[in-house]
């Protein structure tokens, strides 16, 4: 179909968008790149009364690395990020993450900041965030606040954005070692029916981290299953193990087949990931 | 509601509109412009029959508000022949190779593959043709002779050596 009526401003700076969500909030959805927007416009499962464009907000476009963390800005294209020189070298799960969302077509225009701040279930960038514990920067006109990505999404497109804030930037810490993103969907292109992130450390404190989307309605960091692995060597096979005793333990009312993918991707991630260890790769360098 | 005032380029000629901010740029192109050739199949991003470029780059037109395009240059499947209707090497390639049955999805395929601007930088493999034209649906041909348009226009842009049906490597 087509949108629904809709008021319509365009705002020409951070600080514009701002006063306008302070004014409007409630009734105002941002449009950023509006590849999840769109849609629900054109179904009219979305009708806000105003759209507050920031497509031109080029000061929030930007890939920035220090040595130990990694700024993009909200408005970043994540066709962008998956091209990035930066973003392969430094924290190249980001860039494999971003590779499989949607269609090439989709990514030349969605940004980050609207991908985070959408909160799609089966989004590919939050389980990075949630993975490398990254930070999300949310600013309002009264301020600018920083949240952890563990405690960023609620559930199903559900945040804790309030109606006056936007997503300006996303940190994630560049962490040594290696990593590796495998997602799984019926078609090049769908949405996820599972994905898992892995990160692999040989040297810092936390030794192999996994999140995983398709159990619950925001991707959800297997802690248990990361603790039970952190011990000795791990051989071919623990890591699904792992995996499936916390999926059942924590999430039995996810849906079976889901669960099973996830089980298996967490298995495939470690053993790439492990690969690349052996081979002498290292992220971050 | 206000109408927003835009000016874009559109195929290379400077176009300007009144338009509802509810407007999609797809139907900016065919309603307002009479610009049919990029189709609308599926209106929420799926199907890529609405795909166009913007600066450069495929997009789903149908994913756009006219408005976004303010100041910004949009090419269709208009502009990919020559004002003398002469086609477009790709154009030339999907018809040799019967790559197209009723043609709904033919433009958007074209301007995702067109949007390579050399065509040696195209997949020289089948794999990594389906993996670009993987943001687009085809319902009559079972995209076999897609690719094989794809991976003929490719060669032949190559080697300069005008052949009406491409043997391919796969």
């Amino acid at each position: 179909m087509k949108p629904p009526a809709f008021e319509y401003e365009r705002a020409g700076s951070v600080d514009d968008a701002l006063e306008l969500l302070a004014r409007h909030g409630d009734e105002a959805k941002l449009i950023a790149g509006g590849q999840s927007l769109l849609p629900l416009l054109n179904f009219r499962v979305a009708k806000p009364e105003r759209l507050i464009d920031i497509g031109r907000l080029d000061e929030l476009s930007y890939i920035e690395a220090s040595t130990d963390t990694l700024r993009i800005g909200a408005m970043t294209r994540t066709a962008d990020v998956q091209r990035s020189a930066v973003v392969a070298e430094r924290v190249p799960l980001l860039a494999e993450a971003a590779s499989y969302i949607a269609h090439p077509q989709i990514r030349n225009r969605g940004t980050v900041g609207g991908s985070i701040a959408h909160a799609d279930p089966a989004a590919e960038l939050p389980t990075v965030m949630v993975a490398l514990d990254g930070t999300v920067v949310v600013r309002s006109a009264e301020g600018e606040r920083e949240v952890a990505a563990a405690d960023f999404f609620l559930g199903v497109y559900t945040t804790v954005l309030e109606p006056e804030e936007m997503v300006v930037e996303l940190r994630i810490p560049i962490l040594p070692g290696t990593s590796a993103f495998e997602e799984f969907s019926r078609r090049s292109g769908d949405f996820a029916i599972g994905a898992v992130a892995c990160h692999l450390s040989e040297a810092g404190p936390v030794p192999i981290r996994l999140a995983a989307i398709g159990l619950s309605g925001r991707a959800v960091r297997l802690l248990g299953a990361e603790r039970s692995l952190a011990g000795s060597g791990i051989e071919p096979g623990d890591v699904s193990v792992a995996v499936g005793v916390e999926v059942e333990r924590e999430h039995p009312g996810a849906d079976p087949f889901a669960r099973r993918v996830v089980v298996e991707l967490a298995e495939r991630a470690y053993v790439r990931a492990k690969d690349r260890q052996l081979n002498g790769g290292s992220d971050g360098a | 509601m206000e109408l927003e005032q835009i000016a874009l380029t559109v195929n290379g000629k400077e176009v300007t509109g009144e338009v509802e901010p509810r407007r999609l740029l797809a139907d900016f192109l065919r309603e307002d412009l009479g610009l049919t050739g990029t189709h609308l199949g599926c209106e929420h991003g799926i199907c890529g029959a609405c795909t166009v470029r913007l600066d450069g780059d495929p997009v789903r037109s149908c994913l756009m508000l006219a408005v976004q395009a303010d100041g910004r240059e949009v090419e269709t499947v208009e502009g990919l022949a020559a004002p003398d209707g002469t086609l477009h090497p790709l154009q030339e390639a999907f018809h040799a190779c019967h790559a197209l049955q009723c043609g709904f999805c033919t433009p958007g395929f074209l301007m995702t593959i067109a949007a390579v601007e050399d065509p040696a930088d195209l997949p020289a493999e089948e794999a990594g043709v389906r993996e670009l034209i993987s943001g687009n649906i085809c319902r009559c041909t079972g995209y076999h002779n897609i690719v094989e348009a794809v991976l003929s226009y490719r060669e032949s842009t190559l080697s300069e050596v005008d052949r009406p049906r491409a043997e391919v490597k796969r």
